[in-house]
C-alpha cells in the first residue's frame, strides 16, 4: 500500500508537469479556442515523448506502462487544461489492443505511436449512422463507439471543425455509417464496461488536477490582490471558502487514484469507484473553479484572467462523457439495485 | 501508487469483525441511550484482546499496531455503531502519560487504563473557552510540595464513569497564554470535585466538571510546569492517529436504505424507486468513498512513518459536514415518519435516522470545529495568512 507516488511517478509527473507548462500556457489553450480546440503542435511533442501510447503493451507498440502511470501524465494534463485528446486517445488505443485488433496490427500501432488519433464516442450510433458531440470528434481518424452489441470502429477524415460549445472542445458529430465491427456479443461488452471505466477515472484524476490548478490560481491571487489595506487571502470568509475547496480537491484527488488503481488491478467494484470519483471530481472541480472565480473579483470574470478558461472546462469535461443524472441512476442500480417496474 | 489494503490489514478486518460478532450485542447499542456512550464489557474484552495497548505507539512501549490496521479496527467500529468513545481516550491518555508523565504516573495509572479497568477522560475545554483553548483560566497553586487546584470544566464527557482526568491548568496567570499552562492526570474520586451532567441534544450525556480546592501531590503533574502547551500538543498529535469519526454516514445510509425500500407511498411506490431518493443515497454513497480514501491515505502516511496533519483537518471537516448533510436528506426524504424517535414502537429502525440527525451536530463541533479545521487547512495546506 502505497498511496503517493512511487519515485519513478514522481520523475514522469516533473517532466510532464514541465512539458505541459511549457507547451500547454494558456495562451495555447487561447489559441486553440480560437481553432477547433485542439494543438497539433502540442501534440506533436506528446508523440515525440510517447505520451498516447505509453500504457498500450509493447508488442502492440505501446510504452508498456501502468494505467496508473498514465493517469500521472493526466493529472499534469488535467492542471494545464492542455488542448489535445490525451484521455479519449490513450482509452481507445487501449481498447483497440485489447479488443483483439490484432489482425489490423498497423492500425493499432499507428494509433499507439499517436500517428493516428483516436478517440471513443460515449453516446449510440444513431439509425442514420451518426454519432452526435463525439469527444475529439473534431479532430480523431479514428471513432470506437458501440452499435448494438458490438464495438465498432471507423477510420475516416475528421472535419477539423468543432460544434461551438462553452469551452471550445473540439466536439463534432461523426459518420460511422461505413464503421468496421471489431468485437461482438460478452467481449465486446466486457471490452467496452473497461474502456469506460478508464475513462472515467482518468477523467476523474484530470479533474483533480484541474481543481488543484485552478486553487492555486485563487491562493496566489488572493495573496497579491489587497482591498482595504490587506490581502484579500486574509479574510476569513475567503480563507475558509478556499479551504472548503482545498479539501474537496484533495479528495477527489485520493478517490480519482484510488479508483485508478482499483480499475488497473481489475478489483471487483472497479468501475463503481470510477463513476464515483468522476462525479466528485466533476463537483469539486466545480466548486474550486467558482471560488476562485469568485475570489478573483470582477477580473475572474474578464477574459484576460484564466480562471475563466477552467471554470468552463470544469462543466463541460462530465458532460462531454454524458448527464450525471444518468451515471447516478447507474450507480443506484448497482448499489441499490433495479426500479420496480411501474404498471 | 497502490490503495489496496496489505492483505495482512484485510484479515485483521475478518478478526475485527469475528470479535465484533462476538463481543457487540444490540443491547449494548441500545444501552447507550442512557446517554453513556461508553460498554464496560465491551471496552475490557478491547482491552483483553491487546488492542489498547497494540493502539499505543511503539516508541512509547506500546504495541504499536500497524497504523493501516489501526484505521481498520476503528473503521469498523464505527461501521457496527460499536459505543467505544472511550477507546479513543484511553489510548491518548496513556501515550501522553508515556510521554510526559513520571514513573509514579506511569506505574499508577497506565496498567490501569490499559487493561481496561480504569478510564480517563479530557479535561481541556472550559465555560469560557473552547477552541481557544490554550485561554484556560483553572488555577493551579503550589501548596508546599503539592498543588491546590480551583476552577471549572466543560465537556468533560465520560468523567462520571471515568478515574482520571486529564487537566490543564493555568499556573502562571503574568505570562502569555500559552505559556502559563500545566498539566495533572487528577483522580476523580480526589475530595473538591463535583461532576455534574450536561444533557445534550442528541442524548448523550457529557459533564461539567467543578474543582474547589483539590489537594494534589506533585506526583500527579503530567509534564514539566509551565510546559502545558507542550503536553497539549502532544495530545493533538496522538488524537490524530486515533480520533476516528471518518465513518459516522454508513449507519444511517443504512438505516436510509431500508427505509426506502421497506416503506409505501399513499401511492402504493416505494421511496426507492424514486429518482430523488436514489439520487441521495447514491451521493452520501460517494462521500463515504472519499471519508475512506482520506482515512486509508492518512494511515499509509503514518505507516510510512511520515507525518500527517492538515489532511487529519480535511478529514475530520469533510467526514463532519458530509454526515450532517446526508442525516438533513434522509430526515426530509422521510417526511412526518422520519421525525419519529425510538421510544415510539411505529419509528423506523428503532428511529436510527432521527436519532442520528440530532447527533450529527456534535461532529463538527468537538475534537476541532469545523472553523478550527477551515483556518488549519488555509494556513497549513495553502499558506495563506493567520486570520485570526
Amino acid at each position: 500500500m502505497r498511496t503517493r507516488y512511487s519515485e519513478d511517478q514522481q520523475a514522469v509527473a516533473e517532466a510532464f508537469g514541465d512539458l505541459f507548462a511549457r507547451e500547454a500556457t494558456p495562451e495555447a489553450v487561447r489559441a486553440a479556442e480560437a481553432g477547433c480546440g485542439f494543438d497539433p503542435d502540442l501534440w506533436r511533442k506528446l508523440v515525440a515523448a510517447g505520451a498516447p501510447g505509453m500504457a498500450v503493451g509493447v508488442a502492440d507498440g505501446g510504452g508498456g506502462a501502468s494505467l496508473v502511470d498514465l493517469a500521472v501524465v493526466v493529472h499534469e494534463w488535467g492542471r494545464r487544461i492542455a488542448p489535445v485528446p490525451l484521455v479519449e486517445h490513450a482509452v481507445c488505443a487501449r481498447l483497440l489492443a485489447a479488443a483483439g485488433v490484432g489482425s489490423r496490427r498497423h492500425l493499432v500501432a499507428s494509433v499507439a505511436s499517436g500517428e493516428l488519433i483516436a478517440t471513443l464516442a460515449p453516446g449510440p450510433v444513431d439509425a442514420d449512422g451518426t454519432v452526435r458531440l463525439v469527444p475529439a470528434g473534431a479532430v480523431a481518424d479514428i471513432v470506437a463507439a458501440r452499435r448494438g452489441d458490438d464495438i465498432v470502429v471507423s477510420r475516416g477524415q475528421p472535419p477539423g471543425t468543432a460544434r461551438p460549445n462553452t469551452a471550445d472542445l473540439p466536439l463534432a458529430d461523426r459518420d460511422l455509417s461505413d464503421a468496421e465491427t471489431v468485437a461482438s456479443g460478452a467481449a465486446a461488452a466486457s471490452a467496452w464496461d473497461r474502456a469506460l471505466a478508464e475513462w472515467k477515472a482518468l477523467m476523474a484524476v484530470a479533474y483533480a488536477g484541474l481543481a488543484g490548478e485552478v486553487l492555486a490560481m485563487g491562493v496566489a491571487y488572493t495573496k497579491q490582490r489587497h482591498q482595504f489595506g490587506v490581502p484579500v487571502g486574509s479574510f476569513q470568509a475567503v480563507q475558509h471558502g478556499l479551504a472548503d475547496a482545498a479539501t474537496r480537491a484533495e479528495g477527489a484527488r485520493l478517490l480519482a487514484f484510488r479508483a485508478v488503481c482499483a480499475v488497473d488491478a481489475d478489483t471487483a467494484g472497479g468501475a463503481r469507484l470510477a463513476s464515483m470519483a468522476l462525479l466528485f471530481g466533476a463537483e469539486s472541480a466545480r466548486f474550486a473553479s467558482d471560488r476562485a472565480l469568485q475570489y478573483h473579483g470582477g477580473y475572474g470574470y474578464s477574459a484576460e484572467y484564466d480562471v475563466q478558461l477552467y471554470y468552463r472546462r470544469a462543466a463541460a469535461w462530465l458532460l462531454q462523457l454524458g448527464e450525471p443524472a444518468t451515471e447516478i441512476a447507474q450507480l443506484a442500480e448497482t448499489d441499490l439495485g433495479a426500479k420496480a417496474r411501474t404498471a | 501508487m497502490d490503495f489496496a489494503l496489505p492483505t495482512q490489514a484485510e484479515e485483521f478486518r475478518t478478526e475485527v469483525q469475528q470479535f465484533l460478532t462476538e463481543h457487540l450485542t444490540a443491547e449494548m447499542i441500545a444501552a447507550t441511550r442512557d446517554g453513556t456512550i461508553h460498554s464496560p464489557a465491551l471496552h475490557r474484552a478491547i482491552a483483553d484482546r491487546g488492542w489498547l495497548s497494540g493502539a499505543v505507539p511503539a516508541e512509547l512501549g506500546g504495541g504499536g499496531m500497524d497504523p493501516v490496521e489501526l484505521c481498520v479496527l476503528l473503521e469498523e467500529l464505527q461501521l457496527h455503531q460499536a459505543p467505544a468513545d472511550a477507546l479513543g481516550v484511553a489510548v491518548v491518555t496513556v501515550s501522553m502519560i508515556l510521554e510526559h508523565g513520571n514513573d509514579f504516573l506511569r506505574s499508577e495509572a497506565v496498567p490501569r487504563l490499559l487493561s481496561g479497568e480504569a478510564l480517563g477522560c479530557f479535561g481541556y475545554s472550559e465555560p469560557e473557552s473552547g477552541s481557544d483553548v490554550a485561554a484556560a483560566r483553572t488555577r493551579a497553586v503550589r501548596d508546599g510540595d503539592g498543588w491546590v487546584i480551583n476552577g471549572s470544566k466543560m465537556w468533560t464527557t465520560l468523567a462520571h464513569i471515568a478515574d482520571y482526568v486529564l487537566l490543564l491548568t493555568r499556573t502562571d496567570p503574568e505570562v502569555p497564554k500559552h505559556r502559563g499552562l500545566t498539566f495533572f492526570v487528577v483522580p476523580l474520586d480526589t475530595p473538591g470535585i463535583e461532576i455534574q451532567a450536561v444533557s445534550t441534544m442528541g442524548n448523550e450525556r457529557s459533564n461539567a466538571t467543578f474543582y474547589d480546592d483539590v489537594v494534589l501531590g506533585d506526583e500527579w503533574r503530567l509534564g514539566d510546569v509551565n510546559d502545558g502547551w507542550t503536553v497539549m500538543k502532544t495530545a493533538l498529535k496522538y488524537e490524530r492517529g486515533i480520533a476516528g469519526g471518518q465513518f459516522p454516514s454508513p449507519p444511517v445510509i443504512e438505516a436510509a436504505v431500508d427505509w426506502a425500500r421497506r416503506a409505501r407511498r399513499a401511492d402504493g411506490t416505494r421511496p426507492l424507486d424514486d429518482d430523488e431518493v436514489r439520487h441521495k443515497l447514491v451521493r452520501a454513497m460517494i462521500d463515504v468513498e472519499v471519508c475512506r480514501s482520506f482515512a486509508y491515505h492518512t494511515a499509509a502516511l503514518a505507516s510510512e512513518g511520515a507525518m500527517f496533519g492538515v489532511e487529519g483537518s480535511m478529514t475530520k471537516l469533510f467526514a463532519s459536514e458530509s454526515y450532517k448533510k446526508h442525516c438533513a436528506w434522509f430526515l426530509d426524504l422521510m417526511g412526518a415518519d422520519g421525525l419519529l424517535t425510538h421510544d415510539d414502537p411505529g419509528s423506523h429502525m428503532d428511529g436510527r435516522v432521527e436519532e442520528h440527525f440530532r447527533h450529527a451536530p456534535v461532529t463538527a463541533i468537538y475534537g476541532g470545529t469545523s472553523e478550527i479545521n477551515r483556518n488549519l487547512v488555509a494556513e497549513g495546506w495553502l499558506g495563506l495568512p493567520r486570520s485570526r
